[in-house]
């Protein structure tokens, strides 16, 4: 029987689930942010697949000196792609769509704000996505790294259409990712359930919450950037050619006044995942609520004072880098009141080694290390002899892969039954999680070695000096482990969604409402839902049905 | 409800709408100063011209007020006057731009030019578009008004935030009329 009125999905089919009236059209139609989140990692995954091939081919080329399997033109594209890919159209989907999954589930409420503005952001990031990519068959992919400072990005130096395409393609993704923050900043304002004041929203909320007003503030001043760039190209126009009076700083402004807020719009939402695991995973309340979520208040508004510290190398002059420097090293003092808070919630909690939790884990070791290359950075004479050596490809690494994306697995292994109704394997998710740790840190830490070597970043080849061949080798066979890690995560995946156990209601015994849902959520997220008393609402219930 | 969702996410998307001008802005400011390509080129500018249809923007500003309260009141003679007025106060502020752009590129003042006519086109050019934006929106109010269509509550939350978006077009005005017809005078 079709129903009559067109509900997307029809309510009583569980999600996700193709079985309905209308089959595929339904979720390409589709505006149930459960839906949509799901999409979103989907496409997180799709585009993490072809950033990991880029960053393979790159690995390949580089594992012996002298070496030419690639030549440089292709190598150039590969490492901007890759780049641009892993932060634009991996993980920024992926954190975006976990919000988009969980936020309103997470506050008790039964939607976003704006379902079809959702849908739109979805749709949009994917179609700048597909432009981005498209440009390796219209002649060449962008080739002036992910960055893409001028004038290296201006007609006169990159001949093909690939920075036209960038710019595109950032300008489209980038009001995707626009639409998706106000979305969260009204649905967190105006949905949550009775008695959750802003003082008791799961963190994963709050950090998304406070991470959104990054992105309606950085992501404008990209676009601005991109848009002169690509006048410059297509209309003769002289914004970032010194030739012409121009100027090349200003793109390198623009740039990282959005980059280095960027930075923390990739960290946030991941340190929200992990005050979610940690405190599940080791059964006790997390500690310290309050300067949890005050330091994250305090990140925010320091991210927009330190971009100059991408530029230290750029003759600013000794007073601006003081400056930024100091700005720059004021970061972790929030940073590290976070990392305490993590490891004091864990001190003396019956700690659960659970896959999520393992993520959970390495971030923390692996992140603080990434923070503190990232403070070397901040102290100007240690940045001029590093900066462009493969010191900065180690620190971003372990910033991004093992900050970000690590918080991306615990959330996904932590998450996965609420969004499938079946548990992950939980031995293939530790083979995934010790392969992917051995591998990553031998790809990345045998990189600052090099860096302090002096091997610049963004050449297709080297030669054969001491050490270079055999650390750049550990470097690539560490690479392949993260590769076989990623492929067992997918085995993982599509074995679980089909034959995996069962899960129930709340499977880690959590205390967020996302938790009284059932796994997976029907159409309609919750019945009626009592007012919450403390951030620790599922126990609160559960007492009170006791008394 | 509705209408408080609604209110917060005009607030917000013009909060980062105005960031993007911000930083057009800048780019204008920081190329005045750093070159001298200024003195030839924008003496072309006529600031007593763009100023006469500066003043319908602002009007314009004015009148979409008024249909506002014609909305809300239920008064549909008004309302359709004052959206009237409002969209040819906006169109008239085009055509004055275009055909400032066009005297400008008969005087061989392009975007391809020098850094002043790739920073005067691009900034507003920006401004231009957006003004372009809200005539079709409330081309399309005008036209559900005289379908009929102009009760109830999701119209007016809608409408509203259309006006705010249209003062907001004319407050970047204020800031690029400034800085780019003003302050060289000054």
């Amino acid at each position: 029987m079709k129903p009559d009125r067109a509900d997307v999905p029809e309510p009583g089919v569980p999600l996700p689930s193709l079985r309905s009236t209308y089959g595929l059209v339904q979720w390409l139609s589709s505006t149930d942010h459960k839906q949509l989140g799901i999409m979103y990692l989907w496409t997180g995954l799709f585009f993490f697949l072809v950033g990991g091939l880029e960053a393979m081919l790159m690995r390949l080329q580089l594992a012996w000196p002298e070496l030419n399997l690639l030549g440089p033109e292709a190598y150039n594209q590969l490492f901007t792609m890759h780049g641009t890919t892993m932060v634009f159209l991996v993980l920024m989907p992926t954190l975006i769509g976990l919000a988009t999954y969980f936020l309103p589930l997470m506050i008790g409420a039964n939607e976003m704000a704006f379902p079809r503005l959702n849908a739109m952001s979805l749709w949009v990031t994917i179609l700048g996505g597909f432009l981005l990519n498209f440009s390796f068959l219209a002649g060449g992919a962008p080739d002036a790294g992910w960055f893409s400072y001028a004038p290296l990005s201006e007609q006169n130096y990159s001949f093909s259409n690939g920075l036209d395409y960038y710019s595109i393609g950032l300008i489209v993704t980038g009001i995707g990712s626009i639409g998706a923050a106000l979305n969260f900043v009204v649905t967190t304002v105006t949905m949550r359930v009775k008695g959750m004041g802003l003082g008791r929203l799961p963190l994963f909320v709050w950090m998304v919450f406070i991470n959104s007003f990054l992105i309606l503030a950085a992501f404008p001043l990209l676009n601005a950037g991109l848009f002169m760039l690509l006048i410059d190209r297509q209309l003769g126009a002289h914004f970032f050619l010194p030739s012409s009076g121009g100027s090349a700083l200003l793109w390198q402004h623009f740039f990282w006044a959005f980059g280095h807020p960027e930075v923390y719009i990739l960290a946030l939402p991941g340190f929200g995942i992990i005050s979610e695991v940690i405190p599940v995973f080791s059964r006790k309340k997390i500690y310290g609520y309050g300067t949890l979520a005050g330091s994250t208040v305090f990140i925010a508004l320091l991210s927009f004072g330190v971009w100059a510290h991408h530029m230290f190398a750029a003759g600013l002059g000794n007073p601006v880098n003081t400056f930024f420097a100091a700005g720059s090293m004021l970061i972790g003092i929030p940073t590290g009141i976070k990392i305490v808070n993590w490891i004091a919630t864990m001190w003396g909690g019956a700690v659960y080694f659970s896959t999520s939790m393992l993520f959970a884990l390495a971030f923390i070791v692996d992140f603080t290390l990434g923070g503190l290359s990232g403070v070397a950075f901040a102290i100007v004479p240690i940045d001029w002899r590093v900066t462009d050596t493969y010191f900065v490809v180690a620190h971003i690494h372990y910033v991004f892969l093992g900050g970000t994306l690590f918080t991306i697995f615990a959330g996904i292994y932590y998450w996965f039954p609420k969004i499938s109704g079946r548990m992950l394997s939980e031995r293939l998710g530790k083979w995934h999680f010790w392969l992917f740790l051995l591998g990553f840190n031998m790809t990345f830490l045998f990189q600052h070695l090099l860096g302090m070597m002096g091997m610049p970043r963004r050449v297709y080849t080297y030669p054969d000096l001491p050490w270079y061949g055999i650390l750049n080798f550990i470097s690539t066979v560490g690479a392949a482990m993260m590769g076989v890690a990623m492929l067992i995560f997918i085995w993982n995946i599509f074995h679980s969604l089909r034959k995996g156990v069962k899960a129930d209601k709340n499977p880690w015994g959590a205390w967020t409402l996302e938790w009284h849902a059932s796994s997976p959520p029907s159409l309609k997220n919750f019945g009626e839902l009592s007012p919450v008393r403390t951030e620790r609402a599922l126990l609160d219930w559960e007492e009170d049905k006791k008394n | 409800m509705e209408y408080r969702q609604t209110r917060l996410l005009m607030q917000f998307f013009i909060a980062s709408e105005a960031l993007f001008f911000v930083a057009l802005i800048v780019a204008y400011v920081y190329f005045r100063n750093l070159t001298d390509d200024w003195a030839e080129s924008a003496k072309y500018l006529d600031i007593r011209r763009t100023g006469i249809f500066t003043i319908f923007l602002f009007s314009s500003s004015g009148t979409i007020t008024v249909a506002n309260w014609a909305l809300r009141k239920q008064k549909r003679g008004v309302l359709v006057g004052a959206l009237v007025v409002t969209i040819v106060f906006g169109a008239i502020f085009l055509a004055g731009q275009a055909t400032e752009y066009y005297m400008l590129y008969e005087r061989g003042v392009k975007i391809s030019m020098n850094i002043f006519g790739s920073a005067f086109f691009t900034l507003t050019g920006f401004h231009g578009f957006h003004v372009f934006v809200g005539l079709i929106i409330l081309s399309v109010f005008l036209t559900l008004v005289l379908l009929g269509s102009f009760k109830g509550n999701g119209p007016f939350s809608a409408f509203l935030a259309t006006e705010w978006y249209w003062h907001f077009v004319d407050a970047v005005w204020v800031f690029v009329f400034f800085f780019v017809y003003l302050r060289p005078l000054l």
